[in-house]
């Protein structure tokens, strides 16, 4: 079908890096000025009837010249070629490898560890798996190609990000979700990671004071060798081009940690999912563009979280708790963490109007309810006046985690993704 | 002289691209059947009435229809199917 795309110009690099390599580099495409969220009738009219973006040409002129214009000889064949990424690199001096990493954006412009043989060769000591495994797959969007990386490239950046060989199985079935924490999405989300079970102790991630910031040699590098895998994985993270994101996101350099199952007075997240208490496991949740946090419970704290659950609009709430709040919340009824689940399902709504008043909700969730799909088809028949549930119970979580050293809690807004078991990459 | 490093390449494994041609193109638009896929992005169904708007007073002899997927980010076959069977053409957009 002769067909022409309309992108907003600050797309063209993503847009025409998609085309060539879905093997049609010549795809016809027309850009006009971004935004258009937001932009009124006369407005986009004004785009319409205004030039390309990209070419200059007149903007239409570009439209109907993509649909009629005849084909030649690229046009016909598109575009085959195969690539690879070699084993290594040239040998070079330490200070040339430092810069041809930044030169390639293979790094996050922190400080790494060259990944030598040596090293690699070091961390693979650490599983029982081939080196030529393949562990998984990633792609930075929905619309890019999907890479694949073996065990061996894990642990190249798994050295790259200082992580010790005895965290390599961790950082393995973090690979094995199949879950990039570099999507390239306008939203800037990134991945936030959970280790459960012995393997905890093990390796000495912290789950207690300063748990979630930079105070643990294994919870940090753990996190940035995600970090790094996803980017250098999937093929890339590079803004304008496999990285959208408006503002970016700080959490994306390094965010694990383990949950304090010591200190808890509730059932630990894995055995949440389906796994015994002994298993080792890595849990990996995807949003965090919105954080909130507090302290208590006081005695108002019912109209806080409410306040907060609101304000997490549009990502499922994931609930990090101190474990003195953990025991404060069973003073006042909330006996395990289904209790608080359930509570903040109920109590996390809006006006339907507030609900789907908002660029995520519209163009993710608005088709879906159109469609029919439940439970968002009937949120879209509510009066502008109604007051709709956010969340459903199964899209809550809560972690415990942290030192006691205060009454501390955060509600992130991130989905759960999955449970992977670090056991089966010992 | 410095001392030389072997390292590792950080990168994971690209698939295959392979080929496609583009579509045939008309020598023209009039009397053709040209769908305008609305995406679903947030205000891009006003966008495409814009350009519905557009067609109809600059080239009245191309008959333009909207469509919508049944959601964003995902490859609706029936949608496909429909404008393969009846149109001509198509302009697909926009997002943000």
């Amino acid at each position: 079908m002769p067909s022409v795309a309309v992108h907003t110009h600050v797309f063209a690099r993503v847009a025409k890096s998609t085309a060539r390599l879905r093997g049609i580099p010549t795809l016809r495409q027309a850009f006009v000025p971004q935004p258009v969220v937001g932009r009124t009738p006369p407005e986009l009219r004004a785009y319409i009837e205004g030039s390309d973006q990209v070419s200059g040409r007149p903007f239409m002129q570009e439209v109907i010249d993509g649909l009629t214009r005849p084909l030649d000889d690229a046009d016909l064949t598109g575009a085959t070629f195969e690539r690879t990424t070699p084993r290594l690199v040239a040998p070079d001096t330490e200070d040339n490898l430092r810069q041809l990493f930044l030169d390639n954006r293979w790094t996050d412009f922190l400080p790494i560890v060259l990944p030598t043989e040596e090293r690699v060769a070091a961390m693979l000591k650490a599983t029982s798996q081939p080196p030529d495994k393949v562990v998984g797959r990633m792609r930075a969007g929905n619309f890019r190609e999907t890479w694949e990386y073996t065990v061996e490239k894990v642990a190249v950046n798994a050295v790259m990000a200082g992580a010790r060989p005895e965290y390599f199985p961790v950082i393995l079935a973090l690979a094995a979700s199949n879950t990039t924490s570099r999507q390239g999405s306008t939203t800037s989300m990134t991945c936030l990671s959970v280790v459960n079970g012995p393997v905890r102790h093990e390796i000495g991630m912290n789950c207690g004071i300063g748990a979630l910031g930079p105070y643990s040699h294994a919870n940090t590098t753990i996190g940035r060798a995600y970090s790094l895998l996803s980017q250098n994985g999937q093929g890339g993270s590079v803004p304008g081009e496999t990285y959208m994101g408006a503002l970016g996101n700080p959490l994306a350099y390094s965010l694990a940690f383990a949950e304090n199952e010591e200190r808890s007075p509730w059932q630990p997240l894995h055995v949440q999912k389906g796994f015994k208490p002994t298993d080792s496991t890595v849990s990996v949740f995807v949003g965090l563009r919105y954080v909130q946090e507090g302290f208590g419970p006081r005695d108002t704290w019912e109209a806080k979280f409410r306040r907060c659950l609101a304000a997490t609009a549009y990502l499922p709430p994931l609930v990090v708790l101190d474990p003195i709040v953990a025991r404060l919340f069973q003073s006042r009824g909330i006996g395990s963490k289904q209790d608080l689940i359930d509570w903040c399902a109920e109590n996390a709504r809006l006006p339907a109007r507030d609900y789907w008043d908002d660029q995520w909700m519209q163009t993710l969730v608005r088709p879906r309810a159109a469609a029919g799909v439940e439970p968002y088809a009937t949120k879209l028949k509510a009066a502008p006046d109604d007051i709709v549930q956010m969340y459903e119970p199964g899209d809550i979580n809560v972690v415990v985690v942290g030192g006691e050293t205060q009454g501390a809690w955060k509600i992130f807004g991130a989905n759960y993704v999955t449970t992977v078991s670090v056991d089966a990459w010992r | 002289m410095a001392q030389l490093l072997s390292v590792h390449d950080p990168r994971g494994y690209p698939p295959k691209v392979t080929g496609k041609r583009l579509a045939p193109r008309p020598a023209g638009l009039d009397g053709k059947i040209v769908y305008l896929v609305d995406c679903l992005f947030d205000n891009s169904a006003a966008f495409m009435e814009q350009l519905r708007q557009w067609f109809a007073e600059h080239l009245p002899a191309v008959n333009t229809q909207i469509i919508t997927p049944r959601e964003s980010w995902v490859d609706d076959l029936d949608m496909r199917k429909k404008i393969a069977a009846d149109g001509n053409a198509a302009i697909l957009g926009v997002g943000l």
